[in-house]
């Protein structure tokens, strides 16, 4: 009986061996040579310990005498968000249809993508930047920069459910001899309806998070504040804005969360 | 040998699953396990190894009680009780090789297991057992590309490969095909001979109970009211297995008590 | 061709339904008004803005490539940052999971820690993280590294931890019958489960990360962004669109390189 085999090995993910052995090494030799090289400064690190230590020793306890800042600047964020949702969803409708590959003509749909891939790829932050360079300080600002981030996100997953959706009915309305518009609303509109409520309201809360980030270069809202308490080196405060971030957060999460469900 | 005495089941305070049950089961019997469902032929086999906690009562095999045992002795005991299951339970994206050598786990160190490198007398019987039941052909395929009779298989060959002193089957054909499932039932019986083995095997199938093993012990609400040789089991000892609906049975029960 | 009277008018929703709709509509646009109305912008501004923005753009053009070389070093760095910092966050994710996942925490106090650390780190923004690293370790690429790993616990240790919540459980109890310890259980029965759930989590949080660095030295936490916000401080639009190109490819390739590894490992 002891004819059996006594040895095995688990097939290997990769099976050409050289490959699979020069891919661990160049891995290997990647990460030990940029760890070997990052510049940590240790004199610097244990000073900055020390320099953490006052910072929370400076942010505790959170200070709310400031309340009325806070909510003020809390109020306009989500006018902002608020803003931004409606001309980023109501933008994302048109560029959309144009980066859908089934209704529009190539060289429309080349030109939606492309809108589509640069709103997608700067961070909300250089995009701020930017606006805030162009049209100045302030929740303007801050309202195009959110509402470029919406077409990224919102076109982008409209344009997705509009590819898939039944053609049979575009068809059916054409053979009927309807016109463009009306085959839009009758065969198009009701298939994809739900889900941009459903998107929108996604937006609505990604949008709150992302105008307290936007706001830490100038774009307006509980970012600025954020950002000024912060550059004053008044923790305390700064620890009671993000508090008030995070709980927010939470709760918007969890509102959208259920009406997404209930719209589901 | 295994002794089962005075075994109470109950699920969170509520009516009791098994009641006061005794069993005796030795050598290298097959012993089938039949009743209608909610009979507790499933609660009996996992209080075996306590994957459920028996109320009171004891459970000895070859001398250990199970029942008494603290966390780190029931893993040793549980490694000398192998158990075949319904749905198979393989890990699916692992190689039949590691989910036959998975059986080893309380047996091999956390680094082999880790790195899979296995004994080599655990590979040795591991492609032998898989010879045996026809699967050593796939020791290098991933479990969920094998058919349901080849995965129990393999799921047979996991459980031998703890070396157990007893062998448990929760319905281990109810999830394949009647031509299937008999070979797997063919198989439970003579693996049972050649190991010198005492295995369990809860079974819907009366006809392959009757057909493969050399006893049958017939439950109903928690009770064993029929435990004979496979021909003692004529229609009026089915009617008492099978017949009656819960309710009236409890109300008969609370009559008598 | 006489229909009845009353069957020559149709609509889609019932009375009720429309009133419901209306009022949805209605509190929508009210909502919008207000918010309109009342936020603090200088209207002037708004309607110079097409003009201001045409003005910026048309300084953008043409990009200027003179300092490439030093964009693409700093852009080497943005990836080490993002790749970095995906690495020990994923190390760091997996207990943070284990110990957040309903099935496998040891006890309710891990659980909630692992809550603690999951709802924390996911919910302040990778820039709020760097500002307060930048003020630990100085301006600097360590900062970056840092936060992106901060915010990147928080969402890799939440996903994984709902796939491992939703396992099939039958082969964990396979196993444990076979008296397999804990460790092992884990190893054999839940790892191989999560595993494509661990990839492609890993792969889309690389490629999320790869965004989050470009901005992160905007903060002076290292990367492109430091760079950029030289270039904008000191006016030179030029670089600034080079600088915005560059990133946009690099995006963009990123994106294609997380494309095949999913295929590729999925």
């Amino acid at each position: 009986m002891s004819d059996f085999p006594d040895t095995w090995r688990k097939p290997p993910f990769i099976r050409n061996t050289p490959l699979r052995r020069g891919l661990w090494i160049a891995i290997l030799a990647y990460v030990v040579f940029t760890m070997a090289t990052l510049p940590i400064d240790w004199d610097r690190v244990s000073a900055g310990m020390g320099r953490a230590a006052r910072i929370f020793s400076g942010a505790f306890p959170p200070s709310f005498a400031r309340a009325d800042l806070l909510i003020d600047g809390f109020m306009e964020s989500l006018k902002i968000a608020l803003l931004a949702t409606v001309a980023g969803v109501a933008l994302s409708i048109p560029i959309a249809f144009c980066a859908a590959r089934n209704i529009a003509p190539l060289p429309v749909y080349y030109l939606g993508r492309a809108t589509i891939i640069i709103a997608r790829s700067f961070h909300p932050v250089i995009v701020a930047i930017i606006f805030v360079k162009a049209v100045g300080f302030g929740p303007f600002a801050g309202v195009l920069t959110l509402t470029v981030y919406s077409i990224g996100f919102v076109a982008k997953l409209l344009a997705e459910r509009i590819e898939e959706i039944d053609f049979g009915q575009v068809e059916a309305m054409r053979a009927a001899g309807a016109p463009f518009f009306s085959t839009l609303i009758y065969a198009i509109a009701p298939q994809i309806l739900a889900r941009q409520v459903g998107l929108s309201i996604y937006q609505l809360d990604s949008n709150l998070r992302a105008s307290a980030v936007v706001g830490l270069v100038g774009a307006g809202g509980i970012g600025a504040t954020l950002a000024n308490a912060f550059g004053r080196y008044d923790y305390d405060f700064a620890l009671a804005i993000t508090m008030v971030i995070v709980g927010v957060i939470l709760v918007s999460e969890a509102i959208s969360g259920v009406i997404r469900e209930k719209l589901a | 040998m295994l002794k089962i005495e005075k075994l109470v089941k109950r699920y969170n305070g509520g009516d009791p699953v098994l009641k006061d049950l005794d069993l005796e089961v030795g050598g290298q019997e097959v012993v089938s396990i039949i009743g209608s469902s909610g009979a507790g032929k499933s609660t009996l086999l996992r209080c075996i190894n306590r994957l459920v906690e028996p109320t009171s009562g004891t459970i000895t095999l070859n001398g250990t009680d199970l029942t008494k045992l603290k966390k780190s002795e029931l893993r040793l005991a549980r490694r000398r009780i192998g158990m075949v299951f319904q749905s198979f339970n393989l890990v699916d994206r692992l190689t039949v090789m590691e989910n036959v050598q998975s059986g080893r786990l309380g047996y091999i160190s956390t680094w082999a297991a880790l790195t899979r490198r296995y004994p080599k007398s655990d590979i040795r019987r591991a492609y032998e057992l898989m010879e045996r039941v026809g699967i050593a052909h796939y020791a290098n395929k991933r479990a969920d590309e094998l058919s349901g009779g080849e995965r129990q298989r393999v799921g047979v060959v996991r459980a031998l490969m703890q070396q157990p002193e007893i062998l448990l089957a929760d319905e281990p054909t109810a999830s394949l095909d009647p031509k299937t499932s008999e070979q797997i039932m063919a198989l439970l019986r003579d693996l049972a001979n050649e190991l010198e083995l005492p295995v369990i095997i809860n079974i819907h199938n009366v006809t392959e109970a009757k057909q493969y093993t050399d006893r049958i012990v017939g439950m109903r609400y928690g009770r064993i009211i029929f435990d004979d040789v496979p021909d003692a089991l004529d229609a009026a000892a089915m009617d008492d297995i099978y017949a009656g609906v819960p309710a009236e049975d409890r109300a008969a029960q609370g009559a008598a008590a | 061709m006489n229909s009845p009277a009353t069957l020559d008018q149709w609509s889609r929703f019932t009375p009720k339904q429309r009133l419901k709709r209306y009022g949805v509509l209605l509190a929508t646009l009210l909502v919008v008004a207000w918010a309109l109305q009342s936020i603090n912008v200088i209207w002037e501004w708004v309607w110079d803005s097409p003009a201001q923005m045409a003005d910026l753009f048309g300084r953008m053009v043409p990009p200027d490539p003179q300092n490439l070389p030093s964009i693409m070093q700093a852009m080497w760095e943005t990836v080490n940052i993002a790749t970095i910092a995906t690495l020990f966050a994923v190390i760091i994710s997996l207990p943070v999971a284990y110990i957040a996942a309903r099935n496998t925490t040891p006890n309710v106090v891990t659980l909630w820690i692992g809550r603690f650390i999951l709802v924390s780190s996911r919910s302040v923004n990778t820039i709020i993280w760097a500002l307060l690293f930048v003020a630990i370790f100085g301006p600097g690429i360590i900062a970056g590294i840092v936060a992106i790993m901060f915010r990147s616990i928080g969402f890799m240790g939440k996903l994984l931890g709902e796939a491992i919540e939703e396992i099939d459980t039958r082969p964990v109890e396979a196993l444990q019958a076979s008296g397999a310890s804990r460790f092992k259980v884990v190893l054999y029965a839940i790892v191989p489960q999560v595993m494509p759930t661990f990839f492609a989590v890993s792969i889309l949080r690389w490629d999320i990360n790869l965004r989050e660095s470009t901005v992160l030295g905007l903060v002076g936490a290292g990367g492109i962004g430091i760079i950029l916000q030289g270039a904008i401080d000191t006016f030179n639009w030029p670089e600034v669109s080079m600088i915005l190109l560059a990133i946009l490819a690099f995006v963009i390739l990123g994106e294609v390189v997380s494309m095949y590894l999913r295929k590729r490992i999925l």
